[in-house]
């Protein structure tokens, strides 16, 4: 068979059920084979969106995403979303087309060399240099993409060799020498963990993204001892805002209760987390007078940013239940976590998230945020855009479970939010999906509805209008003495009629004391709805942790 | 030091002392790798984006025809260089990485040395050729090429002393290195 035939016989080997495309002249050759292979294509309007769309899929049902794109411009487009993938650590499998390979290197029509541009961003890449590696690497992509710590991985197809004949075996095993990622965790070092939490008095978890997978045996942990939980803004949902043990988001724009508990701990475990510096503010004087106990699959971040007394190497999965045992074995006196609790309530009481609501009509940012809660009923997967719109979503809405909080975390990338809705809701389409985007990071992708539309992927668009590149024109006010340069977006489009234009429905709320009620019909309509909610145009996100503070200066 | 996003104004001296400036000693590093295409620019890639200035570089095949040994030696910078070693590790085609302790590892380059040799400075030059065991491969009327062998320090000394007499030019392989020893570097 051709060698592209091979590839779709690859892909449903791999249990792949859909992929986020657009064809061009170098992957003719592979959109040929799916004519006929029974793999649903989804045809995005720009690689970028397929890329993003791949990556929603995957945060939403921990299963590897593909995205494809042509040779050239189609491979640089989908630059952002393979960046965007590997600092999240997203499974996606990217396949890029390539001219023949008589005119690589001669600056040949649609050539890029797409394996240089992406090197820096990619946890691996290869080029096929003969069509009988093509089904063996496209194995050892999926593999790559889901173990260890997972993340992008492209495979460029020139398109000569995806035309050749190949004789092709099935391939069951996949043998690479120099990747043995370590799963298992050291026992010596989980039982010293376990004593370090059971001799501390002031211990505090935090969670990141590379928990997700491993939420129940994160609660098992937390509830052995009323242990307090932080999560990042990657690992909200992976422990329950409804528990009491939580303390709510870390960082920037987290919890004053949080972050107190981080300033004031003298045990940090860290799970799945990697010290990021919107996490750390100020690094000198992060947390300190804590000991750290690092667990995480990735060797390269422990004593990265913060030195790991304790490093615990390996999957959170396999650890977290053996460090529950132990610390229960070790019989610890409760009692001695009475004091931190009291500190604890005492901050949470006198520091809840709180904002100045409206005296009129008008809808807070915050508010819009608690109405869409309460009009899902806090179940819903809810994809947001990079902004202030982001952060209020993960400071108000409550998130109760892993894999329904989706953003773009560690690369801030507008632009994300709708076409990784789209990815989420094809993933999980029993599953209420919202978009939550900005008026800016929405534009930056807004092509996808035309996607929504043509394939009836019924994903429902808030948009936060408040006629601001938001957190830019915050950042103005607050550091750079309020001189506005270029945040305000005016009122363009109309995204009302842009929606319509585009065939979902287009709804604009303008009215709070109706907006709960008036988002429970636009989630209850048909098909993609997009609605333009208008917010207070100069809101700012508190609290905050300004620049080159440390986190126990927070304001707001 | 300013944080971005803050209209702190940096003055250019306090930039450069906060700069990742190479400091520190000399590393041996040796890398075995899969002999693929690209592999050697993911490996260099990854020493320019930490920040690391690559001083030798050397390449060649192992017992294993599978097999490419990478030598690079490093000035050192203010970082550690775990980190660099770490993220080598994450290179799906590297398959092993020792940062060379020096007590405990022999490293040699072999440099090319052309040194004008007219009248009175030939016999001269052939004395320090003699003295550093360095092969006189070219000898033409007005200069001679030699060859050395040894540890970087040995061929900097080689040419410093050899350089009075007009080199011409130089060409050096960087060093190669192997553990001491039984066990596999």
């Amino acid at each position: 068979m051709r060698a592209v035939d091979a590839l779709m016989e690859c892909l449903k080997a791999e249990g792949v059920d859909v992929v986020f495309g657009y064809p061009g002249g170098a992957n003719l050759p592979t959109y040929d084979a799916f004519h006929d292979a029974g793999i649903r294509h989804i045809l995005v309007r720009h690689e970028a969106g397929g890329g993003h769309a791949a990556e929603g899929y995957a945060k939403a049902t921990g299963k590897v995403g593909v995205a494809l794109g042509t040779s050239g411009p189609g491979a640089t487009n989908l630059v952002t979303p393979i960046c965007d993938a590997m600092m999240d650590s997203v499974p996606v499998v990217f396949i890029t087309g390539q001219v023949r390979t008589d005119l690589l290197g001669t600056d040949g029509f649609q050539e890029a060399d797409t394996i240089g541009i992406t090197m820096p961003i990619v946890k691996h890449s290869m080029m096929i240099q003969h069509p009988l590696e093509l089904p063996r690497a496209i194995h050892e992509a999926f593999h790559i993409a889901r173990t260890g710590r997972p993340g992008p991985v492209v495979v460029d197809i020139p398109t000569d060799l995806s035309r050749a004949d190949i004789p092709y075996e099935p391939i069951t095993d996949v043998h690479l020498p120099g990747y043995q990622p370590t799963t298992e965790g050291n026992q010596k070092q989980i039982r010293l963990a376990a004593k370090a939490l059971a001799n501390s008095r002031r211990p505090v978890l935090y969670v990141g993204g590379g928990a997700v997978a491993a939420s129940e045996e994160l609660v098992e942990l937390a509830v052995s001892d009323r242990l307090p939980v932080t999560c990042t803004v990657m690992g909200l949902g992976t422990f329950p805002a409804s528990h009491p043990q939580w303390l709510g988001m870390l960082g920037m724009h987290g919890t004053r209760t949080a972050n107190y508990a981080m300033d004031e701990a003298d045990l940090i475990v860290a799970v799945g987390a990697r010290f990021d510096d919107r996490v750390t503010a100020k690094l000198s004087e992060f947390a300190p007078r804590a000991k750290f106990v690092h667990i995480d699959i990735d060797p390269a971040e422990i004593s990265k940013n913060v030195p790991a007394h304790i490093p615990i190497v390996g999957d959170t999965r396999n650890i977290l239940p053996r460090l529950t045992a132990e610390y229960r074995a070790l019989g610890p006196d409760p009692q001695r976590l009475e004091e931190w609790w009291h500190r604890i309530s005492g901050w949470q009481e006198r520091y809840p998230l709180a904002y100045e609501d409206s005296v009129d009509s008008e809808i807070k940012p915050q508010f819009m945020v608690q109405a869409l809660y309460e009009a899902t009923e806090g179940d819903a997967i809810i994809v947001s855009d990079v902004g202030q719109h982001q952060m209020w979503a993960a400071q108000h809405y409550h998130f109760d479970k892993p894999r329904h909080w989706i953003n773009s975390g560690g690369l801030g990338t507008m632009g994300f939010g709708l076409p990784a809705a789209m990815g989420a809701k094809v993933g999980r389409p029993d599953k209420q999906v919202v978009a939550l985007v900005g008026d800016g990071s929405v534009q930056m992708n807004i092509q996808e509805l035309a996607t929504l539309a043509q394939d009836k992927i019924s994903v429902k668009v808030f948009i936060m209008n408040n006629g601001y590149l938001g957190m830019v024109r915050q950042w103005q006010e607050l550091f750079w003495d309020r001189r506005y340069s270029h945040v305000d977006m005016g009122d363009y489009p109309d995204f009302v009629k842009l929606a319509e234009a585009y065939g979902s429905t287009g709804l604009r709320f303008t009215d709070k004391s109706t907006l709960v009620q008036d988002m429970k019909q636009a989630l209850a309509t048909e098909g993609p709805v997009v609605v333009d909610v208008r917010v207070t145009a100069e809101e700012n996100v508190y609290p905050m942790i300004a620049p080159g503070q440390a986190a126990r200066d927070m304001v707001g | 030091m300013g944080e971005p996003g803050t209209k702190e104004i940096l003055s250019l001296a306090e930039l450069e002392a906060a700069g990742n400036f190479r400091s520190g000693r000399k590393h041996i590093v040796s890398i075995l790798v899969e002999n693929k295409p690209g592999v050697l620019t993911r490996v260099t890639g990854l020493f320019a984006r930490r920040g690391f200035n690559i001083n030798t570089l050397a390449v060649g095949p192992t017992d294993d025809d599978s097999v490419s040994r990478i030598t690079i030696t490093l000035d050192g910078a203010v970082h550690s260089i775990d980190q660099v070693t770490k993220q080598l590790h994450k290179l799906i085609n590297v398959l092993k990485i020792r940062d060379l302790e020096p007590e405990e590892t022999l490293a040699r380059e072999l440099a090319l040395f052309k040194v004008s040799a007219d009248g009175a400075g030939r016999a001269e030059v052939m004395q320090i050729c003699e003295i550093f065991r360095a092969h006189v491969v070219d000898v033409t009327k007005r200069a001679v090429v030699a060859e050395v062998t040894g540890t970087q320090e040995k061929v900097d000394a080689f040419e410093r002393l050899i350089r009075p007499f007009g080199l011409i030019e130089m060409a050096r392989t960087g060093e190669i290195a192997i553990g001491r020893g039984r066990n596999e570097t």
